[in-house]
């Protein structure tokens, strides 16, 4: 068997750095800023790597159950350059809550590691492997803050409810390969042209699987402790990185093995968004905190994302693709707002604390004004971008039920982003916060704000790239 | 000539705002940032009359057009103007330089962020009038939504957050039904450009649930009864030049959008839906008089009489005849000019009393005879008086109603007594009678400022009652055109059925 290595030399080289960064960390007192800073570089060589691979075609290798393509190229980068951001801007973060360790730099390679199989696995087993060693560093992440009862708790909680979803999903993996007599993607492909009862079965468990990953409705209710439990910095992570990886995956299970079974999926699909676009906008009136609040808006989020895969159409995966990257942009500049509130070397997250910021912090106000409004969908924002392409697809395929219930989703949710609009500009001013903000922090707000503002005058920036991915 | 002559109308107030943005002015009176808001939006408005006086009258196409790719193979970002649209820009471009004088006292804190938020706005809502490509359209439509509702919410009065969030939530919500509506459109056509739309037509089974969802956009913002319900709310909280900008031109844009999308793009929709329009006009005219009449609140006493006055518009709009559209086009031109005016008239007496109930006022005309006479040409500008702008865009309106029926224009008519009612009943109290409160004594005149704001508009209001030739011969062509092609489309389509 003659297999070029170059092929996975992303995967290789990163699982060689985290070795080796675990050694440096040991063996050398005091490294963890040492190994904070290589493993961003590792990052870059990573997403640089990968960026050589981007010219190939669609490559099947190790027996075809590992796909090299474009959709996972594009997914891979996008991981790497949004764990960059993420590595670069909570390390003040970190420091302030006494958990600036070695450990943490290396368990989000780690679980890079597992989505970067994650999104290229063609295979149910290499599949389950990748999501496993995703997860396994993501329980160890909630409850990183070890001596404090929320992270505790947030990352037994995750642990347990990700557990039983894993199961539900390794059951349908199961049924799949019983029904069909394979495990490998292609294969399953094609031995699903009259579909048993038993294979709907193992398509639902797996879908319930995809969905608790991407916390969408009705297997969100870990997101919103999780989200609030963990500190900040882990948060970010959970909020954009895995996101993108289980929107890959959702994309590749759907339009590959189970292409023939639209009729049997698409109706879980439909339901699944409806119901997280729904929930996520109603939900998120009532919260307090923040960081909870940011949990049902991704909840809603997601539903947007899935309701362009539900199309089955390759412009919808597409749509679904902008969605996510969008969103990542959105997420990463709102939380570099949340790293910005800092007094005293206490981080505060309550909606209340933004209370009449535009008076003394003109400037952060005007970024958290952008990245609301966009994530709220109004145009000229890149957000709007985001949520149209969706619909353009999803209106393609004649599912008009699915866009108006969406729209009117969006009108819903954008109350509650008023609301912080409101706090922040309409209300009485409070306290001043620090304004020494690190270099790194203020660099990617500055980067990602002005992107969601300027991308509606180049919006094939993004739009040229993903519309030449090709899905299937 | 290659000036892109439109897109500099656009860019010109972004470009200061964004020059306001990041000049720092030590004192604390921003008194730079005001010349430059000031001297931006002055100078759009000469271009836009330049761009008027080189305008061709005598052709009905789309002029001063620019193309340019935005997304390849999907929507290009198109502009131009037709006789329609040129008339709202002239008013856009003329009532900012007005807004931007007044903000002189009224604007306590944060001047420059209102400049900033008042040249955004000036920037989107001239891409509303001049856009040409229905994705265009919606980014510049609602990204208005942006600088509006701060302004409300912001420099607004007490009630400022739900007033500020009842106007977002209501245009958003009229509004993502188009955004359906516009994709239905590309997908059915294969474009969203207008011009091609114009040619192609769109079939006659969508027309009706299209023109309903553009509908649902435009009834809102117009705003026609029963949706109403922000405006008043709006208007009492706005500060002066809020209110203002949002009587005189954002309302406009839904009556623009009327003229150039539901009955250019759908002809068969709005001739299906026209019976619906009679009557949320006429209830509009008629009911939202009557409460005009019992608001204690001048504000709020003028906003009810934009909402009756632009049922008087989709009331024109919707005759379908040459006159109506016209007296539609005059009568949104001149509410623009009126309403703005009796908006900064309550604004003066607001400054100096800070009250806005009527019944604190009366016998202003003994203490304030300049404020008087002004306010007296408003007063009649908006009943309407033969001389005054008002009078030529309610007569053409009732001329094409009669036209087509005669019991619509009737009630209509009704209309006209109620808010010559209204308005007068305002003015009695207000400047008439005795001076019950003595704080009324101390009041100033009017200063120089407030001379040079509503003179401004005074003129004009008087001129274009004497002298309407330059509008109407501006927005004659275009017109016919579109009847044309609206009855063509109207025969075609019979003769196809049958």
């Amino acid at each position: 068997m003659n297999i070029d290595f170059n092929l996975i030399l992303p995967e290789i080289f990163l699982s060689l750095s985290i070795m080796s960064l675990l050694m440096i960390g040991v063996f050398k007192k005091n490294s963890s800023n040492l190994v904070f800073n290589l493993s961003i570089l590792t990052l870059f060589i990573l997403a640089a790597l990968i960026l050589n691979l981007s010219s190939l075609n669609k490559i099947l290798i190790f027996n075809s159950s590992y796909v090299i393509d474009d959709v996972a190229n594009f997914m891979k980068i996008l991981t790497a350059i949004s764990a960059i951001f993420v590595l670069s801007i909570s390390t003040d973060f970190l420091k302030s809550l006494k958990i600036y360790q070695i450990e943490y730099p290396i368990l989000i390679l780690c679980s890079i590691l597992g989505m970067m199989v994650m999104i290229s696995s063609n295979d149910l087993i290499v599949f389950y492997i990748g999501l496993e060693l995703q997860s396994l560093a993501l329980y160890v992440l909630a409850a990183f803050n070890r001596d404090n009862v929320l992270s505790s708790e947030s990352g037994l909680k995750y642990f347990v409810l990700s557990a039983l979803s894993s199961g539900l999903l390794l059951y349908g993996c199961s049924l799949i390969y019983g029904f069909t007599g394979s495990t490998n993607f292609n294969e399953i492909a094609n031995n699903t042209n009259q579909v048993p009862y038993g294979l709907t079965f193992g398509i639902v468990f797996i879908l319930v699987g995809l969905a608790f990953k991407i916390s969408a409705v009705p297997f969100h209710m870990w997101a919103p402790d999780v989200y609030q439990g963990s500190p900040t910095s882990v948060t970010l992570f959970f909020a954009l990185v895995p996101k993108i990886a289980a929107t890959c995956v959702f994309i590749r299970f759907l339009y590959v093995p189970f292409v023939n079974m639209i009729e049997q999926w698409q109706m879980i699909i439909i339901f699944i968004s409806i119901a997280s676009m729904i929930f996520g906008a109603v939900a998120a009136i009532g919260q307090k905190n923040l960081k909870r609040l940011i949990a049902y808006s991704s909840i809603g989020h997601m539903g947007y994302s899935l309701a362009g895969i539900a199309t089955g159409s390759s412009e919808g995966a597409q749509s679904s693709i902008i969605y996510i990257t969008i969103y990542v942009i959105m997420n990463l500049a709102l939380f570099c707002c949340l790293f910005m509130l800092k007094r005293n070397n206490a981080y505060f997250e309550n909606i209340e604390d933004l209370s009449g910021l535009s008076k003394n912090h003109p400037i952060l106000s005007l970024s958290l004004l952008v990245i609301l409004f966009s994530l709220a969908g109004i145009p000229p924002l890149a957000g709007f971008f985001a949520k149209f392409y969706i619909f353009m697809a999803v209106i393609e395929q004649s599912m008009f039920f699915l866009a108006i219930i969406g729209l009117l989703s969006t009108v819903v949710a954008a109350f509650y982003y008023l609301r912080i609009i409101k706090i922040i500009y309409f209300d009485p001013s409070k306290e001043k916060y620090d304004s020494n903000h690190s270099l790194r922090l203020r660099i990617s707000l500055i980067v990602s704000t002005i992107f969601l503002v300027f991308y509606f005058t180049y919006p094939n920036s993004l739009l040229g790239i993903i519309s030449k991915i090709n899905i299937i | 000539m290659n000036i892109p002559i439109l897109s500099s109308l656009i860019l010109l107030p972004t470009i200061g705002a964004i020059f306001i943005f990041f000049s720092r002015s030590k004192n604390e009176k921003y008194n730079s940032s005001k010349y430059v808001a000031l001297f931006i939006t002055i100078a759009n408005f000469f271009l836009s009359i330049y761009l008027w006086l080189i305008f061709d009258q005598s052709t009905s196409d789309f002029q001063f057009v620019e193309t340019r790719e935005w997304i390849p193979g999907f929507i290009n970002y198109k502009v131009g103007v037709d006789g329609i649209s040129i008339l709202f820009i002239i008013l856009t471009t003329f009532i900012t330089p007005i807004c931007v004088i007044s903000v002189n006292k009224t604007i306590k804190s944060r001047l420059k962020d209102f400049l900033i938020s008042i040249l955004l706005l000036e920037t989107l809502m001239i891409g509303v009038f001049c856009s040409l490509d229905l994705v265009i359209f919606y980014l510049f439509f609602e990204g208005g939504l942006i600088p509006m509702f701060l302004i409300i919410g912001i420099w607004g009065g007490e009630r400022r957050v739900y007033s500020a969030f009842k106007f977002f939530l209501f245009t958003l919500l009229g509004s993502v039904l188009m955004l359906i509506a516009i994709i239905s459109i590309y997908w059915l056509t294969g474009t969203t450009d207008v011009e091609k739309l114009y040619e192609i037509g769109i079939d006659a089974k969508y027309q009706n649930l299209l023109w309903l969802a553009f509908f649902s956009s435009f009834a809102v913002k117009t705003p026609m009864w029963p949706v109403h319900t922000w405006l008043p709310d709006a208007h009492v909280e706005a500060p002066t030049a809020g209110s203002v900008i949002l009587a005189a031109i954002l309302l406009k844009m839904a009556g623009y959008g009327f003229i150039r999308f539901s009955i250019g793009l759908f002809p068969i929709g709005s001739e299906y839906f026209v019976p619906l329009v009679y009557i949320l006009s006429l209830i509009a005219i008629i009911y939202t008089s009557l409460v005009a009449l019992m608001q204690e609140d001048m504000k709020k006493l003028i906003a009810y009489s934009s909402v009756a006055h632009m049922g008087f518009v989709t009331l024109g709009i919707f005759t379908l005849t040459q006159q109506g559209l016209e007296g539609g086009i005059f009568q949104m031109v001149s509410h623009g000019l009126v309403s703005a005016a009796l908006f900064l008239c309550v604004g003066v007496v607001y400054e100096r009393m800070h009250t806005r109930l009527i019944k604190d006022y009366g016998g202003l005309v003994s203490i304030m005879p300049k404020y008087a006479i002004v306010f007296m040409i408003f007063a009649l500008g908006s009943l309407s008086l033969p001389g005054t702008s008002g009078f030529i865009g309610e007569f053409l309106i009732l001329m094409g109603a009669f036209k087509k029926n005669f019991l619509v224009a009737t009630v209509a008519s009704i209309g006209v007594i109620l808010g010559a009612a209204y308005i007068l009943w305002l003015y009695k109290r207000v400047i008439f009678g005795k001076v019950k409160n003595q704080e009324v004594t101390k009041m100033l005149d009017l200063n120089k400022h407030e001379i040079l704001i509503l003179w401004s508009l005074a003129v004009p209001i008087i001129f274009f009652g004497f002298y309407p030739e330059p509008l109407i011969n501006t927005m004659e062509v275009s017109i016919n055109n579109l009847i044309d092609m609206y009855n063509t489309n109207l025969s075609n389509n019979i003769v196809m059925s049958k």
